[in-house]
């Protein structure tokens, strides 16, 4: 008897385990909840800790109209992804079109602040401990933002060309998980950042 | 003999082998470097391992010449504080992770029925980035511009505590060749560990349920789990490390109000899952080993399962065992000696579950027995000891004395380097094609148990009689100086065993018999396939219907599947052959 | 053969005690390490039950279930037997209890000695630990002295426990001598307490533990446990200024015109240095270079002019004296009684 004989032809069993590419991306999102966490816990540890000033509460003012644009992008992916499910490639471009545009906007109000704390309050990340969380904290968030944005702008150049198929949705969906988890870190960093530590 | 089935040998893969003989080195070079294959990534892992093995091996030889006697003047204080550094930092991450991490990626597939890893891609990826680690660290003993110059390792300790890393105390750069080697290996384990999760999770042969699925790959996933919560925070404080000492921020600047207790709570909240990472893997070799040269089934398979995924989460809530001595105060001693204590108890039951996989079987003393044996007597005192630093007074005496050191040893050598030696022995044949030669294997095994016994049970002496670790030397009129004699004498022994075994493991290939698919009369799905096996693993998916496929297929009067599944569980063989 | 090798080494220590081994961890000498030694015979014995029973049955099963090649049934497989809940419940029901038990007796330990209350008399001394020597500041009796702790006994009718509160000017150390108290670390920006209190005069032995540079390993701690009188003479003299012989007018010249004073302070003198030991009283001390050498003329000299000679890694530089400078130096210091 060779291996073939472990094989006994009963091929009607219903044989379906988790897709490869879910299950990757979920233990992507846990190495990177862990990595988030401890940064977390720093800035937490650190608030009001700071020697000398500026503190939070001179310095930062609520991001609530970038935060929405963020927020909302999680859908507008969501609907890129169930559009290509339906196989209608023209609707899911269009969505990940809005995805990638609230994602810049998103962006951008991040470097408009910085720019502002930098220049105009004179916070950086070795002036207090304050600096040195926020702006890592924020800036590793700010990181998965741009991998994000550039992932999803692939996938739109190739929706674009019509290279997306009904087959590829699967594959979106991977990616969109990974944009849904950068949008739920981003309502821990603001709740940490913006609520707890001002 | 039970009744064996022989197993018709694949011809093609040794047709293929002979090929690449007549190959340019290029080739084969070429072949190597680009391979996307599960078994030669394994065993890339594996011999990269072995490499970094006999180099951590080395420093600690010279540790131990240096220590032999007190106020040596063998090496310089500088060079020993990077001989420890170097030589923890290197067993933990360029030894123990890729050599378990190469026998799950050489096994898993083959256990499960797979073709491949889940992503094969991702893992050469994985593969490469990891070893470039390890070259990184090593490369600053030759560009390490560090506080002597240049070509000086690190000598922060492999847990660097803060803030001994900051710049004003490592100026240069050998500490950020450390800070840099580990970002980089850890995103290589953490590709791996995903790879393992999604292969077990996804690529299972039809008919493998999890709780079908062989306790290797059951381990391997909680073990993997683990890495993702563990290494995650290790990837995060090196990033704070990184721009402290790069862009001045203030982490662990004590001078500007930043914590060095912060470091100690993150690096350990890594570094004790870690231990388990290490150790699962070994505990995973042992509950396919025992049960083979034991004749019987595993015993308590749900009790291993449930055990191994606690020890897991226990895992994750006893960092600050390492910590007693920094202040944290009475109420959270408290509650880390509790944690601390409560994982014995999952482990306890792994030992006992082995003990009774052992009760009433045949038991054959192959040399990979013999290692598992070796490896269930020293795991327990290695236990017991770890109970004892557990409770937290007890702990203020023993806490970074030789005792610790004695204590993590005889889990990393007992425990995890007996248990690797087994899996050798025991996956050898499959990987090669050939058996390891017993009779030098039985020297190897006697020789370094000596030598291990030698060494590591004296090392707890000058531990209780109050000399600390990382010291390069030490006083004279301590009453140390015995003991030391005795443990570098061992560590010789243990080197000289090592040697054997790598001779064995060279001298085999050539001339060892050869083994054919199935030598030890196994009954996991690996052995199901030609040795070595076709870079295809199976001509065919196999199907399976209990957790013992081949010994459904040899004893198909009386298979596996009548007890392990059904509404009725029951779990007592009748003896329907009698 | 080797099976009770390291409990065998265990029992060795436990019977050779005290005297020859002067950092023996089971030979306690003050209430702390007393206390930890009573826990650690419960645990040793709790864990040598458990190893002697679980190692019993470990050999028993691999003589009894050994294969024999010529018995009947040597060519079948032993019966498959795939678990018993039962027994899974029995190993995981009686080591709880055992954990149970063990952490009590643990809790009670920690709380006895983490907690306890500070008589009102009790000695208070300020340690400060530095890359690679130990200060020790009495902020109640004006004293500051580096590398060797004077302390009063402690009678057990009536206890005169030292407080020792402690930070770190650098990197992590930690304060470890077996035979009064379990290890404490001293970490910057951070205060820790514990206490010691030994019950029989005598010198005390220990070293830093917890890695804190090149010459961790010469970090030696050494506490002098005095009687009452002893201590009090002690304190009469440390409190003295220091001492100002013209006889060694020369090397207090050389001290106080070089970069000696920027690191070391002398009490009444231009020196005022902290980061370095202080020197006040340097020429009563038994030991130089943080308990490494005696402290005679020869080996301050030799220190002096290169600390490397005693302690490579040593943070004060060579001084590039000559020889009459050096000379005259150790003379001045050797003074300072």
């Amino acid at each position: 008897m060779s291996d073939v004989a472990l094989a006994p032809g009963s091929t009607n069993v219903t044989w379906n385990p988790p897709a490869r590419g879910i299950v990757g991306m979920v233990c992507l999102i846990i190495a990177e909840a862990a990595i988030f966490v401890i940064f977390i816990v720093a800035y937490i540890y650190y608030i009001g800790k700071s020697l000398s000033g500026p503190t939070p509460k001179d310095v930062l003012s609520l991001p609530i109209f970038t935060s929405i644009c963020l927020l909302s992008s999680s859908l507008t992916v969501h609907a890129a992804v169930s559009a290509l499910r339906r196989s209608q490639q023209h609707l899911c471009s269009l969505w990940l079109a809005t995805t990638v545009l609230l994602g810049g906007i998103f962006l951008a109000g991040t470097a408009h602040e910085w720019y502002d704390l930098i220049y105009n309050h004179g916070l950086t990340i070795r002036t207090n401990l304050f600096g040195t969380t926020f702006y890592s904290l924020v800036g590793l968030h700010a990181t998965h933002v741009i991998v994000g944005l550039i992932l999803l702008s692939l996938a739109l150049w190739f929706s674009l060309r019509g290279q997306m198929q009904h087959h590829h949705s699967e594959k979106l969906e991977v990616l969109s998980l990974y944009w849904h988890f950068v949008d739920a870190v981003w309502v821990v960093v603001f709740l940490v950042v913006y609520v707890l530590g001002r | 003999m039970a009744t064996h089935i022989p197993l018709d040998e694949m011809h093609a893969p040794q047709q293929m082998g002979e090929e690449t003989h007549r190959k340019l080195w290029l080739e084969v070079l070429h072949d190597w470097v680009t391979t996307v294959d599960h078994k030669k990534i394994g065993l890339m892992y594996i011999g990269y391992a072995l490499f970094f093995l006999v180099v951590a091996g080395f420093e600690a030889l010279l540790m131990r010449i240096q220590l032999a006697v007190p106020n040596n003047s063998f090496v310089s204080p500088e060079v020993f504080n990077g001989l420890f550094t170097m030589h923890g930092t290197t067993m933990v991450f360029f030894v123990g992770m890729p050599i378990l991490f190469g026998f799950g990626n050489y096994l898993i597939p083959l256990m499960i029925g797979a073709r491949d890893m889940a992503f094969p891609r991702l893992n050469a990826f994985s593969f490469w980035i990891s070893a470039f680690g390890g070259f990184l660290l090593y490369y600053s003993y030759i560009g390490g511009s560090g506080l002597y110059g240049a070509g000086s390792a690190p000598d922060v300790g492999w847990f660097a505590y803060a803030p001994l890393t900051a710049r004003v105390f490592s100026p240069g750069h050998s500490t950020d060749y450390w800070t840099l080697s580990l970002l980089l290996t850890g995103i290589g384990t953490i590709g791996t560990a995903l790879n393992i999760v999604a292969t077990i999770i996804s690529m299972r042969c039809p008919g493998m349920t999890m709780s079908r699925l062989p306790l290797l790959p059951w381990l391997y996933l909680v073990t993997s789990g683990l890495t993702f919560v563990a290494v995650g925070p290790l990837t995060a404080a090196q990033i704070m490390l990184m721009l402290d000492r790069y862009l001045g921020s203030h982490f662990f600047d004590t001078q500007a109000g930043g914590s060095a207790v912060l470091w100690m709570h993150f690096f350990w909240i890594f570094g004790h899952p870690e231990v388990y990472i290490l150790v699962l893997p070994a505990f995973a070799f042992a509950n396919e080993i025992i049960p083979v040269f034991s004749r019987k089934a595993i015993f308590g398979y749900p009790a291993m399962v449930a055990a191994s995924v606690g020890i897991g989460f226990v895992s994750l809530s006893v960092w600050a065992h390492h910590m007693f001595t920094v202040g944290l105060g009475p109420a959270e001693n408290t509650f880390f000696v509790l944690a601390t204590m409560a994982i014995s108890v999952p482990t306890g039951i792994k030992i006992f579950n082995w003990l009774a996989t052992l009760w009433g079987g045949k038991i054959q003393f192959t040399v990979a027995m013999m290692f598992a044996i070796g490896f269930l007597f020293q795991f327990l005192i290695a236990g017991l000891t770890g109970i004892m630093l557990s409770v937290a007074p007890f702990d203020w005496q023993l806490g970074n004395s030789y005792f610790v050191v004695a204590h993590f040893h005889y889990v990393l050598v007992g425990a995890i380097l007996f248990m690797l030696f087994s899996a050798f022995y025991y996956w050898y044949p499959k990987i090669t094609g050939h058996m390891l030669s017993e009779k030098l294997g039985k020297w190897h095994f006697w020789l370094f148990v000596i030598g291990f016994h030698l060494t590591f049970d004296f090392m707890h002496v000058p531990g209780l009689l109050g000399m600390p670790r990382r010291i390069y030397t030490y006083e004279a009129d301590r009453g140390w100086m015995i003991w030391n004699m005795i443990i570098s004498s061992g560590a010789v022994v243990q080197a000289v065993a090592t040697l054997l075994f790598v001779y064995n493991m060279v001298i085999s290939y050539f001339k060892g018999p050869l083994a054919g698919p199935d030598p030890w009369d196994a009954w996991t799905l690996e052995w199901a396939t030609s040795s070595p096996p076709p870079s295809y693993n199976f001509a065919e998916t196999p199907e399976v219907s209990s957790r013992r496929p081949l010994w459904d297929l040899k004893h198909p009067d009386d298979p596996d599947s009548d007890y392990e599944s059904g509404p009725g569980h029951r779990r007592q063989a009748k003896e329907k052959s009698a | 053969m080797f099976l009770s090798q390291g409990w065998c080494g265990i029992a060795a220590i436990m019977s050779s005690a005290s005297g020859a081994d002067p950092t023996n961890i089971f030979a306690p000498a003050g209430t702390p390490a007393n206390s930890i030694f009573s826990l650690s015979m419960l645990v040793l014995s709790v864990t040598g039950a458990i190893f002697l029973v679980v190692t019993g049955i470990l050999i028993y099963v691999i003589v009894r279930y050994r294969m024999r090649r010529n018995s009947p049934d040597a060519d079948q497989e032993p019966p498959q037997i795939y678990g018993s809940n039962q027994i899974e419940l029995s190993w995981t029901v009686i080591p709880i209890l055992i954990v149970v038990m063990l952490f009590l007796a643990t809790t009670r330990v920690i709380y006895t000695t983490e907690h306890a209350a500070q008589p009102k008399d009790a000695l208070q001394v300020t340690v400060v630990a530095h890359q690679f020597w130990w200060e020790y500041r009495y902020p109640t009796l004006g004293i500051v002295t580096a590398n060797e702790l004077h302390v009063p006994i402690s009678d057990p009718k009536h206890p005169m426990p030292t407080y020792l509160t402690m930070s770190s000017a650098d990197v992590d150390h930690s304060f470890w001598v077996p035979r009064l108290a379990g290890k404490m670390d001293l970490i910057p920006n951070q205060v820790n307490t514990m206490w010691i209190d030994p019950q029989t005069s005598g010198l005390y032995l220990g070293q830093c533990a917890q890695y804190c540079g090149v010459q961790h390993a010469k970090m030696l701690i050494r506490v002098y446990a005095d009687t009452p009188q002893e201590f009090a003479a002690w304190v009469a003299r440390q409190q003295q200024p220091a001492a100002n012989d013209p006889a060694v007018a020369e090397g207090r010249n050389v001290f106080m015109h070089n970069a000696c004073i920027s690191c070391h302070t002398i009490t009444g003198t231009v020196a005022t240095g902290r980061f370095g030991p202080d020197l006040t009283h340097v020429g009563s001390r038994d030991t130089i270079a943080s308990g490494s050498v005696p402290n005679n003329p020869a080996n301050l000299r030799r220190f002096i002019q290169d600390p490397a000679n005693f302690k490579p890694g040593a943070l004060m530089p060579p001084m590039h004296l000559n020889s009459h400078d050096l000379d005259a130096v150790t003379a001045y210091l050797t003074s300072l009684k």
